[in-house]
């Protein structure tokens, strides 16, 4: 099983940190991005394999991000975290082209598992 | 009006208001309503059979004496008639024939002869000669030479030119009348004709009235000596002891009582020209004796009138009142069910800001743990390295159990909002069938899950979903015994639909109530129940597109089939 290149996009640093060492302890390759200026900044520079979008962060909200990142890389596949309470956002980001979306917290092995499933299907 | 005859009616029994709860005020308002039905009732049909029995009573009189005075006035025309018949016959013989053709034995036998052949009554006959003396005579007695002139009844015939007397015995102790009249003969002598009448066709008159063995018919004269005779009143030629009526020539009716003591209607008319009274005795009695028959059908049909109008009334009210009754609880229990729903909203709103705010620390307790587990999973020679990642596993499922609550809390609190997202049914189903877990559990009431595995995601609303499976399970849940089973079961229907199975084998229901189960209001749970349950279940289904169906049989158990489209 290959690594995947991912953009880890949340503004909760102690949950990226502790999730991109997790993935890289797995073989992936983790790109953090605190904010979503940010991570289209990251993006645009290298283009990951996959992105990994939270949806509620300050600032440039994740679905504008998520526009934007559709607009800039269309073939690049996002997945979407949301909190159980905000599906709605979810199925939003499902419409304008989100790969899929998962529910905080996360269990890492359906995490990599959906990754996996976003890379392949795009290729 | 009927405002205050109800208070009235309140007040009237000083209803104790000291006692309270809700069964008083409708045993209050079941009577109340009661009497003033019964009041608005009974009140006018009592007038209308006090109206009737008097208008009964006076018609029914009024005809009875129609009768009688058509009675009367008949049998007196029928007596005149024969008393005139007889006075013109013998007028016509005292004119026809001469002095000396009457004079003769011979001649005058002969005349009687032919009277008594075309008259019936005439027993004799007689011819007083202007002396007053009786010169020839024809008949069963011997008459012949009597003088008539001091006699009171020849000069009245000499006066009137004709008289009928009153009713004497004769020789022979039969009743009977004389009549004479009056011949002036050419000489200018004045004659007189008289004849004795048996009043025997009088009798026969009377007899034909046709009257009851309780009435009486008799002739009187003026003074009240009773001509023809009576059955209650005397003999021939007693006095009356009826006092005599006014004078009246058209048949009148007087209420009187008579020496016996009975009441009774006294009928008479008086004969003109003559000295004769008619009278036609009919007890009061007699004539009642139809009015109370009248009467005894008119209080049995009122009677009975009563009985229906109460018992209709009883029924009625009953009835009216019970269905007040049941609509006021059934408000009272809406009322409480948005009460209830309203409480629950408030707590939801609250509840779903506390998980909002717990998934974040969470989400990070679950990274950083899971970190720490791979960390020491791959650090060799690390002492108490399984210890290390049995604490590690604790904590993670610890987050999980946390997350399974936040979760719970969101899913009850997104339960009052409307909106659609894209859902896993089989999920739901366990997260609702979750809740009941523990009730199931205390009574060994064994869940099983059919769920297809690959069932594709539907467009629906999680909150509404998750309530329409709740009312069910719940329902399910109630309906077995302990120790019974509820199966669960998804399947893809078709393209674009699918099935959800909620089957359980508890006490089923009856066409009845499987007749009316999606009703508003309709409940078998008395008392506790709402009734709204399986009607919003309904409305939540239909609303979201879908269409939910029952199959059931008493007994044997229920089975709940809904089917959502996909989108």
């Amino acid at each position: 099983m290959s690594g995947v290149k991912v953009l880890l996009v949340d503004d909760e640093q102690e949950f990226t940190s502790a999730l991109s060492e997790r993935l890289e302890i797995r073989g992936h390759a983790v790109r953090v991005a605190d904010s979503g200026e940010e991570a289209l900044e990251i993006a645009e520079a290298e283009p990951p394999e996959v992105v990994v979008l939270d949806l509620k962060m300050p600032g440039l909200s994740g679905i504008e991000v998520l526009k934007r990142l559709k607009s800039m890389l269309p073939q690049v596949p996002v997945l979407l975290l949301t909190g159980y309470g905000s599906t709605e956002e979810g199925i939003k980001g499902m419409q304008l082209g989100a790969f899929d979306y998962l529910l905080k917290p996360l269990n890492i092995t359906d995490l990599i598992k959906k990754m996996q499933e976003a890379v392949g299907g795009s290729q | 009006m009927i405002g205050k005859l109800r208070s009235a009616i309140a007040d009237w029994f000083d209803v104790s208001q000291e006692r309270e709860g809700s069964l008083l005020r409708y045993t209050k308002l079941r009577r109340n309503m009661f009497l003033l039905m019964i009041t608005v009732t009974i009140v006018p049909l009592s007038i209308m059979a006090v109206i009737n029995y008097h208008q009964y009573q006076s018609s029914l009189k009024r005809e009875t004496l129609e009768q009688l005075h058509a009675l009367v006035n008949k049998s007196k025309h029928s007596m005149q008639l024969f008393l005139q018949e007889r006075l013109s016959a013998i007028q016509y013989i005292a004119h026809a024939y001469s002095d000396e053709a009457l004079s003769k034995p011979e001649r005058l036998r002969e005349i009687f002869y032919t009277m008594q052949e075309n008259f019936s009554g005439f027993v004799d006959l007689g011819l007083i000669n202007p002396s007053g003396v009786q010169v020839n005579y024809v008949g069963p007695y011997n008459l012949e030479g009597k003088d008539y002139s001091s006699h009171e009844a020849y000069q009245e015939v000499r006066i009137k030119g004709s008289y009928i007397s009153d009713v004497f015995l004769g020789y022979r102790k039969f009743p009977h009348l004389v009549m004479a009249v009056e011949r002036r003969s050419p000489g200018g002598q004045n004659w007189v004709l008289r004849s004795s009448i048996d009043i025997e066709q009088l009798n026969n008159i009377i007899a034909s009235m046709g009257l009851g063995p309780d009435s009486d018919a008799f002739l009187l004269n003026r003074k009240g000596i009773i001509q023809t005779p009576s059955k209650f009143y005397g003999q021939v030629l007693d006095t009356c002891p009826l006092d005599m009526p006014p004078k009246s020539f058209q048949p009148t009716v007087v209420e009187k009582t008579d020496p016996q003591g009975r009441d009774i209607f006294l009928s008479y008319v008086y004969f003109p020209k003559l000295e004769y009274v008619l009278f036609v005795v009919k007890p009061s009695s007699d004539i009642f004796r139809a009015w109370y028959a009248l009467k005894g059908q008119m209080l049995a049909v009122f009677l009975i009138g009563v009985v229906l109008i109460v018992l209709v009334t009883y029924k009625l009210t009953d009835l009216a009142v019970k269905r007040i009754r049941q609509a006021d609880e059934r408000r009272e229990a809406a009322f409480r069910e948005l009460e209830h729903t309203h409480k629950l909203s408030s707590i939801g709103r609250m509840a779903a800001g506390v998980a909002h705010e717990i998934n974040n620390p969470l989400a990070i307790i679950n990274e950083k743990t899971g970190l720490l587990q791979d960390l020491v999973q791959n650090m060799a020679g690390l002492e108490k390295k399984d210890k290390l990642l049995g604490i590690a596993d604790s904590i993670l499922r610890s987050v999980e159990r946390a997350r399974g609550i936040t979760y719970r809390l969101l899913g009850f609190a997104r339960r009052l909002e409307v909106q659609y997202e894209l859902l896993d049914l089989n999920r739901i189903l366990q997260e609702v069938a979750a809740f009941l877990d523990r009730e199931a559990k205390d009574r060994d009431v064994d869940i099983v899950f059919d769920l297809q595995e690959d069932l594709g995601r539907i467009s629906s609303d999680q909150g509404q979903l998750e309530q329409v499976f709740l009312n069910i399970l719940t329902n399910a849940l109630a309906a077995v015994e302990d120790g019974g089973r509820i199966n669960l079961k998804t399947w893809q229907e078709s393209e674009n639909q699918v099935g959800v199975a909620i089957q359980d084998n508890g006490c089923g229901m009856t066409k009845e109530t499987l007749n009316h189960i999606f009703e508003p209001f309709f409940t078998t749970k008395k008392g506790y129940g709402t009734g709204l349950g399986l009607s919003i279940t309904y409305g939540i289904v239909k609303k979201l597109g879908g269409d939910i169906q029952v199959e059931s049989q008493e007994n044997v158990g229920t089975t709940f089939y809904i089917y959502l489209p996909m989108k």
